[in-house]
C-alpha cells in the first residue's frame, strides 16, 4: 500500500475536476473493496476523492424515485420507500455481505465494485482482467465460482453483487456525471460482458462518478422475490441468485423480470424468457421453460458445472416463491 | 470439592471483552521497529536475484534481511528443531535461495511503521527460477511411503501390525463395504494473528511476547539458533486468541522479530497478515480407503483402514488416522496402513483433533454404511460391537462411559423417531435427515512443574509455564488450586504463560488440565507437609502432634479432621517463617507404569439433524446433541464452550471449510476469511452438550481426560450419515458442497 493524498470533495464538480485531472486519483466511497484491492496491491491510487458526504438521501421523482448512490446500502434497504415500493431491493440488498460492510458500502461502491475471482485478487498470477494480456489462471483452475453465461476466452469472472440483480430486474437508470457533462445509463448498458477487453467492468469514465440511481415506478410489491443460494448462509457471495419480480392480473402474468446474479460479468436478463411468460399462467412448467430460455448457450467450466442446473431450479423456485413473498426466508433463502 | 464442578465463567472474560488483554503484538514497546515479511510467489525453485534498492530508498525503512545478508545462526539443524517437530530436517527461514513451498518467507522488511514496511514489500524485486513441482495428495498416491521415525513418533506410532487373515475374512464375510474418502487442506486461522514482539535488553537478554501455545517451546527455539542461554531468553504469551495447533510450533514471524531484534539492537515487532496465516502449517489431505466387515448378526469380522497424508519434502508430519476403529470395535481380522507423500507445500501441522477428527468421518461413515446393508439402526451396530476392552491392545479402559453417551444423546435426540428410509422424512420443502456417528479421542497427560506456595497474606501463589489459549486453563488451574486448601477463587493467583515458570510443555492434545491440573494437586500435596510441619515449629502449635492424614484446610486454616475447632492460621503458619512465602516446586507426571496396563481415552457420541431443500439441495444442520465421557468435569462451563465450540467446528469441517489448492500454480487461492468459509451465525442453530458421568480413579490425581478436542471428532460424520438419510446420496468427500447433491 503506497503513500496517497487524501482529498474530501465539496461538490460533485469539484470530485470530477481533480480525479479528471489525475489518472491514478480514484473516488472513495465506503472503502469496503477499493481499501482491500489495494492492501492486495491490486491497485495503487496517488489520491482518494472521498465523496461519502455528497449524498442526498432518497427522494420521490415524478415516475419513481432517486435514490443517492453516496449513502449506504443499510440506509438504502431499511428505507420506508425502499422496503415498501421496492422490496426487492431491499431483500437483494440485505442478502449481501455483513450488517457491518452494508452499513459502510454505498450504491455507487456496490455498482462499481470488482470480480471476487481468486485469481484477480492475487497479484503475483496471470490474469487478464488485472494485467491485460497475462492469460486467465481460472480457465484452468478452481473455477466453482466461475462464469457459466457471457464469459469469454479472456475472462470468466462473475459480478459479485446482490444489489445490482435486483436493480437490473427493476430496470434501473444511472446518473452520471463527468468532465464531459452529465449523462443517464440504463442499468443493462452499464455493466459490460468481458469480451476482448475484460479490464473494464463498465462503461464508466475514469472521471465520471456515479451520482445517483433511478428506479421507476413499478416496483413490483405485490410479487417479488430474490433467493441467494452459496456455500453458507450468510458472508458469502452467490453462487447463484436470482431476482423476480411479477406483475400478476387474474393469475396471468402481464409482466415478468428475472436476473440472475453469480452467473456472468453482470447481472443476467434474458427478454426473450421474459416476453415468453407474459399471458401464461404462473406455473411452475412456465417457469422451467422460462429458465431453459435464460441458460440457453450456458457454458461450464471443470468445477462449475453445477451452475446451469442450479439456476435453472433456482429460477422456479424463485419465480414460485414470488407468488408468495410471505414464503421468503430472512437472508434470501429457499422457502420452507 | 467447592470450586472444581462449579460452572465459573472465565476469570479473564473481563479484560478479552473490553479490550484490555494484552496480545502479543499489542505491546507497544519504546522505539519500536515493524517488520514485514516478503513469501515467495513461486512454489519451486531458486532466488537468482533479489533487488532491495527501491525498497531501501523508501523513507523510513530501516533494513532488509535477505538469505544474502543475514546473520550467522546456528550451523546444525538440530537447534532449529522444537517440541513439537516431526522427524527431518527443520525449515530454516533464510537460509538459503532454495524454495520449498509458495508462501516461503524470503525476505523481513523491517521500518519505523509498520505501513511503510509493507509498502517496502511491494518494491523488493525478486528473479526465481521455477522448477517443477508437486502439491497434489491424488496425483501423487504411487509416492506413498511410511513415516520416517524421531520424537515425535512417540505421541504418533505408526498404526498396529494386522491381525487375523484379513483377505480372507473379508471375503467370506456375507456383509462387507469399501468405501474412500477425501479431505481437503484447512487452515487454523484463529482470530489472533502471529506476531512476536522482542524486547532488547541488551546484555544477551530479550524479552519476546509471542504469540505460542508453548512459551518454553519459544524460548528453546531461540536460545538454540541465536546461541543465547536460556535464562537470558524469556518468552511471554499471557493471552492467546486461539491457536487450535498453529501456535504449537514457533512460526517464523518469532524467528524474525528476534533476527532483527538481535541484529538491529533494538526493540521489533513482526506481526504476519491474514494471508500469511496460510505460509506455514495446515490439516493435510489425505485420503483413507475403508473396508469392513460383518457377520449377519452385525459383529465385525474384518477392519481395513488405509490412509494416505500428505507431508512436506523436509519434515514427515504424521497423524494418527489409520488404527482409530480398532479402538472403538473389536473384529478378528485387521490391516492398517499410515503413508505419507511428500509434497512441495510446507509440513503440515496439528489442526484441532489431528487424525481423530479425519478418521472418524471415515470410520462412522462406514459403520453407517454397513448399518444399512445389515438393515439394521445404526446406533444398534455400534452398541452390537460396543467394546468393554480396548480391542487393539486388549487392555481394559481406565474408564469407559460411551453406551451412556449413546444412550443419553439418543433419548435427548429423539434418534427413535426415525424413520431409517432415506429421504422418508420430510417437511414442506425439506428432506430431513437424522444421522449419529461416534468420538474417541486419547487422553492425553503431559509432565508439568507447578510452584505452589502460601505467602504472608495467606494467598495461594500457583505457578507454570502453559498458556491458555482461550480454553480457560486460567480458571480451571484457579479452581482446582482452590480446592486443595478450601480456598475462595480470589484467594489464589494461578500464573501462567511465560517461560520464566516452572515447566509446561506445549498446550495441545486436550492434555493441559490433566498435566498442570495434576502436577497442582501433587505440588499442593507437599506443601500440605511443609505447611504442617512448620506449624508444629510455633510454640504451643495446636498441630504438635497431628500428621498430615489428620488435618485439613478451609478458609485459611488448617485443622484437625475430627476437631474443627483446633486449628492454625496460614497467616501464622507463615508468620512463623519470618513472613517468607512457604512454597514448593513439583513435578506431575502420567503414571506410566499402572497406566501400561491399560488404555485411556475419551469417548463422545452426536446425533445430527440435517434440513435439505428438496429441489436446491440447500443444507442446514438444524439439530445437533453430543454426549461426552471426559472423566471428571472440573468446570462444566467451559468445558462445555470446549464441546459447542468443536461441534461448531465439525459442522465447519462437514460442510464449509477448505483452503483452495490450485493444482496449476502449486498455491492456496481463498487466504482470506471471506473466502476461507468458516460457519457464521446462520449456520448454527441449536447445539446440545451432555456429560455423562465417567469415575476415573486410575488416569490421574483429577480424574479428568480433557475436553478440548473430543466434542469435533464425531460430528462431520454424523452430518453425513444424516445427509444420505435425508437424500440416500453418500458425499464422501469433504467438505460436502450442497450443489454435490443435485
Ligand atoms: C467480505 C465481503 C463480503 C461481501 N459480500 C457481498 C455480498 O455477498 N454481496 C454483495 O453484493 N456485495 C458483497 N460485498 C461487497 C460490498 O457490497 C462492496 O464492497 C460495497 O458495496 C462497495 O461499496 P463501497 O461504498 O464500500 O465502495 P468503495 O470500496 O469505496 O469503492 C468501490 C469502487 O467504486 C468506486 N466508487 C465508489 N463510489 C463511486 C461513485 N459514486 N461514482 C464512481 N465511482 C465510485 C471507487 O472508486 C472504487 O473503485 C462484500 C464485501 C466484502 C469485503
Amino acid at each position: 500500500m503506497n503513500d496517497f493524498n487524501y482529498h474530501k470533495a465539496a461538490t460533485i464538480d469539484e470530485a470530477v475536476n481533480v480525479v479528471n485531472e489525475n489518472p491514478r486519483a480514484a473516488y472513495l466511497a465506503g472503502g469496503t473493496n477499493i481499501i482491500d484491492l489495494w492492501k492486495y496491491n491490486i491497485i495503487s491510487p496517488e489520491l482518494l476523492m472521498d465523496v461519502n458526504q455528497l449524498g442526498e438521501g432518497i427522494i420521490e421523482t415524478s415516475d419513481g424515485i432517486r435514490l443517492s448512490a453516496f449513502i449506504t446500502n443499510s440506509a438504502t434497504a431499511w428505507h420506508p420507500l425502499i422496503e415498501e415500493r421496492y422490496p426487492l431491493l431491499s431483500k437483494a440488498i440485505l442478502a449481501g455481505a455483513s450488517a457491518q460492510i452494508r452499513n459502510m458500502a454505498t450504491n455507487g461502491g456496490n455498482l462499481l465494485q470488482r470480480t471476487r475471482c481468486y485469481y484477480f485478487y492475487d497479484p503475483n498470477v496471470p490474469c487478464n482482467k488485472r494485467e491485460p494480456g497475462s492469460g486467465c489462471s481460472a480457465k484452468e483452475g478452481y473455477n466453482r465460482i466461475h462464469a457459466i453465461l457471457g464469459a469469454s476466452e479472456q475472462c470468466i469472472a462473475v459480478f459479485p453483487s446482490d444489489m445490482c440483480v435486483a436493480l437490473a430486474a427493476l430496470g434501473a437508470v444511472l446518473n452520471v456525471s463527468g468532465s464531459a457533462g452529465n449523462r443517464s445509463i440504463s442499468f443493462n448498458d452499464f455493466h459490460r460482458l468481458p469480451g476482448d477487453t475484460p479490464q473494464l467492468d463498465n462503461n464508466l469514465l475514469h472521471d465520471e462518478i456515479i451520482t445517483s440511481i433511478d428506479l421507476p415506478s413499478k416496483g413490483f410489491a405485490t410479487n417479488y422475490s430474490y433467493l441467494k443460494l452459496r456455500d453458507r448462509h450468510s458472508y458469502a457471495f452467490a453462487l447463484v441468485s436470482v431476482a423476480t419480480g411479477l406483475d400478476l392480473e387474474d393469475n396471468i402474468i402481464k409482466e415478468a423480470r428475472i436476473a440472475l446474479g453469480g452467473v456472468a460479468h453482470k447481472p443476467w436478463r434474458v427478454i426473450a424468457a421474459e416476453e415468453y411468460l407474459v399471458g401464461k399462467a404462473p406455473t411452475a412448467e412456465n417457469f422451467a421453460i422460462a429458465a431453459e430460455i435464460i441458460l440457453q448457450g450456458a457454458i461450464s467450466f471443470k468445477y462449475n458445472a453445477f451452475k446451469i442446473e442450479l439456476s435453472k431450479r433456482a429460477i422456479v423456485r424463485n419465480c414460485l416463491m414470488a407468488l408468495d413473498p410471505s414464503s421468503q426466508l430472512p437472508g434470501s433463502q429457499p422457502s420452507a | 470439592m467447592t470450586q472444581i464442578g462449579k460452572a465459573i465463567s472465565r476469570l479473564e472474560g473481563w479484560q478479552k471483552v473490553t479490550g484490555s488483554a494484552k496480545y502479543a503484538g499489542d505491546y507497544n514497546v519504546p522505539d519500536l521497529l515493524y517488520g514485514y515479511v516478503v513469501n515467495s510467489t513461486i512454489t519451486k525453485g531458486h532466488i537468482i536475484s533479489i533487488d532491495t534498492s527501491d525498497a531501501l530508498a523508501l523513507p523510513g525503512v530501516i533494513k532488509v534481511f535477505t538469505h544474502q545478508n543475514r546473520p550467522g545462526l546456528a550451523w546444525f539443524d538440530i537447534m532449529y528443531t522444537d517440541m513439537d517437530a516431526p522427524p527431518g530436517t527443520v525449515f530454516k527461514p533464510l537460509h538459503d535461495n532454495e524454495i520449498k513451498y509458495n508462501g516461503q518467507p524470503v525476505a523481513l522488511i523491517v521500518a519505523e511503521r509498520f505501513e511503510i514496511a509493507r509498502e517496502a514489500s511491494a518494491l523488493i524485486k525478486i528473479k526465481y527460477e521455477e522448477m517443477h513441482f508437486e502439491t497434489r495428495l491424488d496425483r501423487n498416491i504411487e509416492k506413498g511411503r511410511n513415516a520416517k521415525k524421531g520424537l515425535a513418533t512417540a505421541l504418533k506410532p505408526p498404526p498396529p501390525k494386522p491381525k487375523g487373515d484379513f483377505s480372507l475374512a473379508y471375503d467370506e464375510s456375507p456383509f462387507k463395504v469399501a468405501t474412500e474418502y477425501r479431505h481437503s487442506t484447512e487452515h487454523h486461522n484463529p482470530m489472533e494473528l502471529f506476531a512476536t514482539t522482542t524486547v532488547y535488553e541488551g546484555d544477551g537478554k530479550l524479552t519476546i511476547y509471542d504469540k505460542t501455545q508453548g512459551t518454553i517451546n519459544s524460548q528453546i527455539y531461540v536460545a538454540n539458533i541465536f546461541g543465547l542461554h536460556f535464562k537470558d531468553v524469556r518468552v511471554l504469551a499471557p493471552f492467546v486468541g486461539g491457536g487450535f495447533g498453529s501456535g504449537l510450533r514457533p512460526q517464523y514471524q518469532l524467528f524474525f522479530s528476534v533476527m532483527a531484534a538481535l541484529e538491529l539492537k533494538r526493540n521489533v515487532r513482526v506481526t504476519l497478515d491474514r494471508k500469511q496465516m496460510y505460509s506455514f502449517g495446515h490439516r493435510p489431505q489425505v485420503i483413507q480407503k475403508l473396508r469392513f466387515a460383518a457377520e449377519t448378526n452385525g459383529k465385525l469380522t474384518a477392519l481395513s483402514h488405509l490412509a494416505l497424508s500428505e507431508t512436506s519434502q523436509f519434515e514427515d508430519y504424521a497423524e494418527l488416522v489409520a488404527e482409530w476403529s480398532h479402538k472403538l470395535y473389536p473384529a478378528n481380522n485387521t490391516l492398517f496402513s499410515y503413508k505419507l507423500v511428500p509434497l512441495d507445500l510446507y509440513t503440515p501441522i496439528d489442526m484441532r483433533a489431528p487424525g481423530g477428527s479425519t478418521a472418524l468421518h471415515a470410520i462412522e461413515c462406514t459403520m453407517d454404511e454397513l448399518a444399512y446393508q445389515l438393515k439394521m439402526d445404526p446406533l444398534e451396530l455400534r452398541l452390537k460391537n460396543y467394546a468393554e476392552i480396548d480391542p487393539s491392545t486388549d487392555k481394559p479402559f481406565t474408564s469407559k462411559a460411551l453406551k451412556d453417551c449413546y444412550l443419553k444423546a439418543a433419548e435427548k435426540f429423539g434418534w427413535n423417531e426415525r424413520n431409517p428410509e432415506p429421504g422418508s422424512m420430510t417437511h414442506g420443502n425439506k428432506l430431513i435427515g437424522y444421522g449419529m456417528a461416534t468420538g474417541i479421542w486419547d487422553a492425553y497427560q503431559f509432565p508439568a512443574r507447578v510452584e505452589i506456595g502460601v505467602n504472608a497474606e495467606g494467598k495461594l501463589l500457583v505457578n507454570n509455564a502453559t498458556t491458555d489459549i482461550g480454553t480457560g486453563t486460567l480458571t480451571v488451574m484457579t479452581q482446582i488450586a482452590a480446592d486443595q486448601f478450601g480456598l475462595s477463587l480470589d484467594e489464589v493467583t494461578f500464573g501462567y504463560g511465560d517461560s520464566k515458570k516452572p515447566f509446561s510443555m506445549f498446550q495441545g492434545g486436550s492434555a493441559m488440565t490433566a498435566s498442570t491440573g495434576s502436577a497442582i494437586v501433587i505440588a499442593a500435596n507437599v506443601l500440605k507437609k511443609k505447611l504442617l510441619d512448620k506449624a508444629k515449629e510455633i510454640t504451643n502449635s495446636p498441630l504438635k502432634d497431628a500428621e498430615l492424614k489428620d488435618v485439613m484446610f478451609t478458609h485459611g486454616r488448617m485443622y484437625l479432621k475430627n476437631q474443627v475447632e483446633v486449628y492454625v492460621m496460614l497467616t501464622d503458619i507463615v508468620q512463623a517463617n519470618k513472613g517468607k512465602t512457604i512454597k514448593t516446586t513439583n513435578l506431575g507426571a502420567p503414571h506410566m507404569f499402572d497406566l501400561r496396563k491399560y488404555s485411556k481415552m475419551t469417548h463422545s457420541a452426536a446425533f445430527v439433524e440435517v434440513e435439505i431443500d428438496k429441489d436446491l439441495k440447500t443444507i442446514t444442520v438444524t439439530r445437533a446433541v453430543t454426549a461426552v465421557a471426559a472423566g471428571k468435569i472440573i468446570n462444566p462451563k467451559t468445558a462445555t464452550s470446549q464441546i459447542t465450540g468443536s461441534m461448531v467446528w465439525g459442522i465447519s469441517k462437514a460442510l464449509y471449510e477448505e483452503t483452495i489448492l490450485d493444482e496449476n500454480l502449486g498455491k492456496y487461492m481463498n487466504m482470506n476469511l471471506g473466502e476461507y468459509h468458516i460457519p457464521v451465525h446462520a449456520d448454527i442453530k441449536q447445539l446440545e452438550v451432555i456429560f455423562v458421568e465417567e469415575k476415573d480413579e486410575l488416569i490421574n490425581e483429577l480424574g479428568v481426560k480433557g475436553v478440548g478436542e473430543i466434542g469435533l471428532v464425531a460430528i462431520p460424520a454424523a452430518i453425513a450419515n444424516a445427509i444420505f438419510h435425508a437424500t440416500g446420496k453418500r458425499i464422501n468427500n469433504l467438505p460436502i458442497h450442497f450443489d454435490e447433491l443435485l
